[in-house]
């Protein structure tokens, strides 16, 4: 009746992810009590939990990527301590449970947070700065989301029901075939994976169509944003790559489940092919995560340094270049599996012509700042962090990119260092940026600034304190993913490590503070205008927050930085005076189609993980009746009428005309 | 989307979907004549391929390569006659994207089989590996 | 200076300055091609897919374990038949394209019941060759190569599967909602889908079958 699940599912004799679990969901039940108690579960039935608003969308991704950096830092704190205090002793983690915390950091890290974090900002801004409604598809935006949201939840069940993979963030065969992984964690990585990345894969088909054929008239291709360029490099990537992901997983789970020899040792399997093809996907996968936050920086640097982008052209270039090349690398993730010295030249010298494009953006930012007026606020500090952290981490990766180099450093904490090196300082820094810029325009206040800068600076100088270790240990010939050692030379720089960790604990607490402050004081930072930073896009000529509709009439392009361009005619009294012609506009319809989806792929992947085949079955037959219903809709859009846009649009532009007034003596 | 108001589109006039009979001229006769003859044309490779496949005529080593080209012979009259994927200015984006596909397909099939030789050289041999 | 000016100055639209892109074809036509465009690109994100599945297949094609190789198990002819069925279904369909562009009920129901027909009758011949090589020990579980082969065939099959349940829908949505516009631009779609399950076919009865049996 319900397959392997039994009572022996739930860790009654594991006190830490027992009480880890319990506390999960006593929260999770407070939260939802709360909510309901407080009669709020209507609205957000109606506004975010059935909405197709890509603003709302975005908002859900980032919420979520933000929740589970929680979990996936606790995971990093319980590695940190762990290794600071098992030297020559078992810790007080042991090694089944050690390895699950190692596979579940990265799963987490990479899968949803860096993924929706990144998704969520370009979901937000992109069709805000084509100067368009929405994206091409929006209901199917929504249940892109709601499947990412089903993976992270499947995920955080393993928590609490039955356990998680050990294998690592990738399951490695012969590892993680049924002979060597029996029970149910390795599944519950590959469900829970796997759902999601089908929600990514209709994210990127979205916005390819999205960027490519949406525009607001007159902005070219070469007038866009250079956000919108990196989001079309980034999505282009998606497409190309998270097929061969879906492929690789499947492959596995088809051994895991039917007994196929795909990556088995016995009946001509073959283990390396696995590699192969999960680097296919692997190493485009971090140029997903890393050209969007480049977008940000593009944004961010031209923004405060009051000055149009250096070298937009070089830019565009840099950026589509970066997108091929980034699918001609991935040999470089297994030099040492074997391949031979022909075929480790060439992927080791196409590793080190990628550093090339990235270098020319690093130059193009640095030329921004030069002779403008730069502004040191958070976005721009986090942006300055990434330029130096971000190189030294590219150079670290030109270093492994050297073959003979790498033979050494495999699977050292030297490429631990490496690539955390890249991904916080590149990714991460690039989200916290983005989400400190574009804050206001989603929620109509700013964030708090002196907390905002704590946070940098704990940020900053813990990740430095975290991870500059890590790379001496791992030339001292430390391995990845130990649970206790007994070199005594490895621990000093083991405990600066962990108080490293410390320190960016401290940052995070001080980004939960400034949500906390900034709520309670959003009426002081309001931002009535709707251009708190002296913005450049089109996304600043809107309210903060933007109405439904994003814009009254849709803007008509007349070069880059369309908005700066406008402000600045506005200024000199140069720009128009008379009032558009409002006309109707037609809004595509909410649909609950994602989030019911949604839940039948939970209840889908989590009977297939405890093999219980009829809620299997059901949710398969749920799954494509939601499907049939969505397909038979008549009514797909509403109608907002002309007189309500009028009414809309003169509320917001008397509101930014009153706060200017008011600010004028001050400027 | 949209349906009121103005300019969504960049290339209006001169755009296409991949798949789209021909906008102008609803000639139901046209499009027939169209899908006819490539299916005539696809029907003949095949044919070929079959018979290349079974038949001593062709040298042998050369088989495979020869089905190969056939197989992306009979894809681009899939393309042309049946999706309608042609080289004019309204077709762009949709050969772009068709290129952007090949490419990813290249070097996924190119660089696996390349990557995966040189591996498996590298493999003891089954016979002198234990059990 | 006038901050009203400034104000009113920006989130306009339209307001005068140089005109916008020349609105020939009507917003539905728009939509037709942004819905084109956008199933085009999951097309190719299936087709890269599928690539995955192609280059473990030619990995592995050797790897057979002692058991049975491609050359002993496949039989052209029904292979010969699968092909003449698909690629006579993929005609069936442009067929029902035009029928539908037309407004031609006759043309459509009939070509699309046609293609339906002749989808079955692959489907139900790669069943057969299926449950057959099962029968004589040559499972997927038996060797790398036939896990590789079933799984390819049988991913293509699936989706033949999964399209024919499409079909039937477009055949049900005409009839329920007529010809309206956006039922119009799922038969696009789904004649777009059908057309490329017939060149990916292409490349399996070559790499898979004719190379397996010629080389």
């Amino acid at each position: 009746m319900f397959g392997k699940l039994t009572w022996d599912a739930i860790p009654f004799d594991q006190p830490i992810p027992l009480a880890a679990g319990g506390i999960v969901v006593v929260v999770i039940l407070g939260v939802v009590a709360f909510v309901a108690i407080k009669g709020w579960i209507p609205y957000l039935w109606r506004e975010w939990i059935t909405s197709v608003d890509h603003k709302h969308i975005g908002i859900m991704y980032v919420t979520l990527a933000a929740v589970m950096l929680l979990r996936g830092f606790i995971d990093a704190i319980m590695m940190r301590s762990q290794q600071a205090i098992a030297f020559q002793s078992q810790g007080y983690l042991p090694p089944e449970h050690y390895n699950q915390i190692f596979s579940a950091h990265g799963t987490i890290m990479i899968f949803f947070v860096a993924m929706p974090f990144v998704i969520g900002l370009m979901n937000f801004v992109v069709p805000l700065q084509l100067g368009v409604r929405d994206v091409a598809f929006p209901t199917l935006n929504s249940v892109s989301f709601w499947l990412t949201a089903t993976g992270a939840l499947l995920v955080n069940i393993s928590l609490v029901v039955g356990e998680f993979s050990r294998t690592g963030w990738l399951p490695f065969p012969p590892l993680s075939e049924l002979t060597y992984s029996p029970g149910v964690g390795v599944d519950y990585y590959l469900w829970g994976v796997q759902i999601s990345g089908v929600g990514t894969v209709m994210t990127g088909v979205n916005f390819v169509t999205t960027i490519l054929k949406i525009h607001a008239p007159g902005m070219t291709y070469m007038r866009m944003p250079v956000f919108c360029w990196t989001a079309f490099a980034s999505m282009l990537v998606i497409v190309a790559a998270f097929p061969v992901l879906t492929a690789t997983l499947a492959m596995l789970t088809l051994d895991r489940y039917l007994g196929f020899h795909f990556f088995t040792n016995e009946a001509g399997g073959n283990v390396m092919m696995f590699m192969n093809l999960i680097w296919v996907w692997g190493h485009p996968e971090v140029y997903i995560l890393v050209l969007p936050a480049f977008g940000v920086f593009s944004e961010v640097v031209s923004t405060f340094s009051r000055k149009p982008l250096f070298g937009y052209r070089s830019m565009v270039w840099a950026t589509m270049a970066i997108c091929v090349i980034s699918y001609m690398v991935w040999l470089h993730h297994f030099f040492t599996m074997g391949a031979g010295p022909n075929v480790n030249a060439v992927f080791g010298i196409a590793s080190m012509i990628i550093a090339v494009p990235t270098g020319v953006k690093i130059f193009n930012w640095m030329f921004t700042m030069y002779g403008g007026r730069v502004v040191y606020a958070t976005p721009m500090l986090w942006s300055l962090g990434f330029m130096v952290t971000f190189v030294i981490g590219g150079l670290t990766g030109v270093l492994v990119a050297v073959v003979p180099a790498d033979f050494m450093l495999h699977n050292s904490l030297f490429q631990v260092a490496h690539f955390h090196n890249v991904i916080i300082g590149g990714v991460l820094f690039g989200m916290f940026a983005g989400y400190t810029f574009w804050f206001p325009k989603a929620f109509g206040f700013r964030l708090d600034e002196s907390w905002g800068k704590a946070a940098f600076w704990c940020w900053f100088i813990g990740f430095y304190l975290a991870f500059m270790p890590l790379y001496v240990v791992g030339l001292m010939g430390m391995t990845r993913r130990m649970q206790h050692y007994d070199v005594p030379e490895w621990r000093p720089w083991l405990l600066v490590a962990a108080l490293g960790a410390a320190v960016i604990l401290a940052g995070i607490l001080c980004q939960v503070a400034q949500l906390v402050v900034s709520i309670r004081h959003r009426e002081e930072l309001r931002d009535l205008t709707g251009d708190p930073w002296m913005g450049r896009a089109l996304e600043w000529s809107t309210s903060s927050p933007p109405p439904a509709f994003n814009f009254a009439v849709l803007p008509h392009v007349e070069g880059r930085d369309e908005y700066w361009r406008r402000a600045r005619l506005a200024e000199r009294g140069a720009g128009p005076t008379v009032e558009p012609v409002y006309k109707a506009i037609e809004m595509p319809r909410n649909s609950a189609t994602g989030f019911v989806c949604a839940f039948f792929a939970t209840f889908g992947g989590f009977g297939m993980i405890w093999h219980i085949w009829w809620l299997v079955i059901v949710s398969l037959v749920g799954a494509f009746a939601t499907f049939v219903v969505f397909a038979w809709r008549d009514r797909t859009e509403y109608e907002i009428p002309a007189e309500e846009v009028a009414r809309i649009d003169r509320e917001n532009r008397a509101a930014r005309r009153l706060a200017l007034a008011q600010m004028e003596p001050a400027e | 989307m949209s349906d009121t108001d103005a300019g969504l589109h960049l290339h209006d006039a001169s755009d296409h979907a991949p798949g789209d009979e021909p906008a102008t001229g609803h000639e139901i006769a046209e499009g027939l004549l169209g899908y006819i003859v490539g299916l005539f044309l696809a029907a003949l490779i095949t044919a070929v391929a079959f018979f290349i496949s079974g038949t001593s005529l062709v040298w042998g080593p050369s088989i495979p390569l020869a089905l190969v080209v056939l197989a992306i012979a009979q894809m681009g009259v899939h393309l042309v006659f049946f999706i309608h994927i042609t080289t004019g200015p309204d077709n762009t984006n949709n050969v772009l994207a068709l290129a952007f596909g090949v490419l990813i397909v290249f070097l996924i099939l190119v660089g696996s089989l390349w990557i995966m030789y040189n591996l498996n050289q590298s493999m003891t041999p089954m016979h002198m590996q234990m059990g | 200076m006038s901050i009203a000016a400034r104000t009113t100055a920006v989130g306009l639209g339209g307001e005068g300055a140089a005109p916008s892109v020349p609105h020939e074809l009507s917003e539905l036509a728009q939509k037709r091609i942004i819905v084109g465009y956008g199933f085009w690109i999951f097309l190719l994100s299936d087709i890269v897919m599928f690539s995955a599945f192609f280059a473990t297949y030619a990995v592995l094609v050797d790897e057979t374990a002692g058991g049975p190789s491609g050359r002993e198990l496949f039989h052209l002819d029904i292979v010969a038949f699968e092909t003449a069925f698909l690629l006579l279904s993929s005609f069936a369909c442009g067929v029902a394209s035009i029928g539908a562009r037309a407004h031609r009920d006759a043309m459509y129901y009939g070509a699309m019941a046609v293609t339906a027909l002749l989808g079955a009758g692959f489907l139900f011949l790669e069943i057969r060759e299926f449950v057959g090589m099962i029968a004589i020990g040559a499972g997927p579980q038996r060797s790398a190569f036939l896990s590789a082969f079933f799984t390819l065939v049988g991913c293509h099959g699936l989706h033949v599967t999964l399209g024919l349940m499409w079909l039937l829908t477009m055949m049900a949505q005409v009839f329920a909602k007529g010809y309206r516009p956006d039922i119009l631009r799922r038969v696009l779609c789904f004649a777009l889908f059908w057309h490329t399950l017939d060149i990916i076919w292409v490349a399996i009865f070559t790499v898979v079958y004719l190379m397996g049996v010629a080389v």
